[in-house]
């Protein structure tokens, strides 16, 4: 039982967490392809940048004092989102604006973002250094943990109180884009760009707006993503480099251009890598006495330093097998 | 003064020019029908006038102003509606859905237009909840002219409406046209169906190489002989 329990907060929990902070980047990414027809390279560090702006608002506050029963770094995160919106707009109006108004190809648009990465990458350890640091240096980090009522249990199921913060966080944001995809004017026009954005052009849907509105959202939610991120392990500034192979996976494997497959896409990655790192052997060792082999003390699917290489094969696996993704998204 | 006049109008896609000086006026009460043969220059025109292509030389006048090279969003709340040959329905979305599209630029209540979209075309109204993308070719004209009605326009247009129709829907399609002109609303259309849609056109323009080459009612085109021989085959 006490094994099931540790299977419990590594393989379901962590898998939520991590399902959840995948969900809100690939959500980005689908969006800004579905609308704009480009790979967002970049998205990994807007998650980065996200995090950072969190960081220093929320050391300005810790200057001056303030506390309250929400972490810090949890109370700053609206205003962050905003600003990062701001800095998403700032930098397409910068940089892929002035391609698309020449007519650059979609390849061009994604070495550009590779640009954008570079830059914000070299930014953030130009004015932060290099060292890893924690949102929880002032304050503790909440843990909670669940005691079960049964008998011989002696594990309690664990969660942190950002891990909760995030999931909260995660679907607030889901069912807000939902209702903003399919109840709002806009929402509506954004769904019709991506769908045909010729006769959006034609039915008078102000597609530049569309565009805008398209950069605030996966500006903030990146910089949801990354802060919850930061929030659960550490803020450094290469955050991103793990992320954004998973994020696109997920992206591709719910569909380009479709959100809800990339929220799935986003949950199936994060379950299939906590699932695929998981210490198989602990769940055999009940069974010790009536399995006929000896269990090894480590049976994982993937060493932990290779979790990367499950979103790999899974972007593989999908590009090969069904490369429009579960809900039928763009392929080229 | 006409609700549309263009005026030598030349236009093309960068290259040579596809339209060489052509000249079209519309009022609210004509069904217009620009017929010729293939690559003359008949969608071109439609697409000149809704800035989807570069007009080079002349211009577009609509309700008394200068609109060339306009672009779409700023025509579309003039009045001007345009229903494309190809990809004109939202596949993905709802038919409603479609037409709420259609009333983007319209900041009012919609419902009346939609009751009356509805009751133009009732197929439809069983179909609402389904993907445009679902329905057969027929319907999802019905669905594209919808659209293009939502948002009131004083000159609807359209461009080959009558592709890949059965004659049966071809001719529902031609008599809601008739129709939605007499509620006041000008029409200018592109036709392969010459035939058919001269029959009811008021003013019919023939273009071959991108320039005028006959003009009149759609009866004098039916009834003079040198067009009927050039252009309007069997």
């Amino acid at each position: 039982m006490n094994d099931l329990i540790f299977f419990f907060n590594q393989a379901v929990i962590g898998g939520v967490v991590l399902g959840s902070i995948y969900a809100l980047g690939a959500v980005g990414v689908t969006l800004i392809f579905g609308i704009l027809r480009f790979a967002h390279f970049a998205h990994g560090d807007m998650m980065t940048m996200g995090a950072f702006i969190t960081f220093v608002l929320a050391g300005v506050l810790a200057a001056m004092g303030i506390v309250t029963p929400i972490p810090t770094g949890v109370l700053v995160v609206p205003l962050a989102m905003v600003l990062a919106a701001g800095l998403a707009l700032g930098i397409d109006k910068g940089f892929y604006a002035p391609l698309r108004a020449r007519g650059a190809k979609p390849v061009t648009l994604l070495i550009a973002s590779i640009g954008v990465t570079m830059m914000i990458q070299g930014l953030i350890r130009l004015f932060f250094g290099v060292e890893t640091r924690s949102f929880f240096d002032t304050e503790p980090k909440q843990i909670f943990r669940l005691e079960l009522p049964f008998e011989g249990v002696t594990r309690p199921i664990t969660f942190t109180e950002p891990q909760i913060w995030l999931v909260a966080s995660t679907a607030i944001a889901v069912i807000a884009l939902h209702y903003f995809l399919t109840r709002s004017r806009l929402g509506k026009g954004m769904r019709a760009m991506a769908d045909n954005s010729d006769l959006a052009k034609v039915s008078g849907i102000n597609t530049k707006l569309v565009v805008r509105v398209t950069w605030v959202i996966a500006g903030a939610l990146a910089c949801l993503a990354g802060t919850m991120l930061a929030l659960d392990v550490t803020l450094k500034p290469d955050l991103a480099f793990n992320i954004v192979l998973p994020i696109f996976a997920a992206a591709i494997l719910g569909g380009l251009g479709h959100a809800y497959g990339a929220i799935a896409g986003g949950f199936v990655l994060g379950f299939a890598e906590t699932l695929a790192v998981f210490n198989w052997s602990v769940l055999l060792r009940p069974f010790r006495d009536v399995l006929w082999f000896d269990i090894p003390n480590s049976l994982t699917l993937v060493q932990s330093e290779y979790k990367l290489t499950v979103a790999f094969l899974i972007l593989v696996v999908v590009l090969l097998v069904r490369p429009t993704g579960i809900f039928k998204g763009a392929s080229t | 003064m006409s609700l549309i006049d263009l005026k030598d109008i030349v236009a093309g896609y960068g290259g040579a020019p596809i339209l060489n000086g052509v000249n079209m006026a519309i009022d609210a009460s004509d069904i217009g029908v620009i017929v010729g043969p293939n690559g003359a220059g008949k969608s071109t025109t439609l697409k000149a006038i809704f800035g989807l292509l570069a007009v080079t030389e002349g211009s577009v006048t609509f309700d008394g102003q200068d609109v060339t090279n306009f672009e779409a969003d700023r025509l579309v709340p003039m009045g001007l509606s345009f229903v494309p040959q190809e990809h004109n329905v939202f596949t993905s979305m709802s038919v409603h859905e479609n037409f709420e599209m259609g009333a983007f630029v319209r900041r009012d209540d919609i419902t009346e237009s939609l009751d009356m979209v509805y009751e133009m075309f009732p197929d439809l109204k069983a179909k609402r909840k389904q993907p445009a993308g679902e329905l057969s070719g027929g319907q999802r004209q019905m669905v594209a002219m919808g659209r293009a009605l939502m948002s009131r326009p004083k000159l609807l247009m359209l461009d080959e409406p009558s592709a890949g129709l059965s004659p049966r829907y071809m001719m529902e399609i031609f008599e809601q046209v008739v129709k939605i002109n007499a509620a006041g609303v000008g029409i200018l259309m592109v036709e392969q169906n010459a035939r058919q849609a001269l029959a009811f056109a008021t003013k019919g323009f023939v273009l071959t190489s991108g320039q005028n080459r006959f003009t009149g009612t759609g009866q004098e085109l039916l009834d003079d002989p040198d067009v009927a021989k050039s252009f309007l085959g069997g």
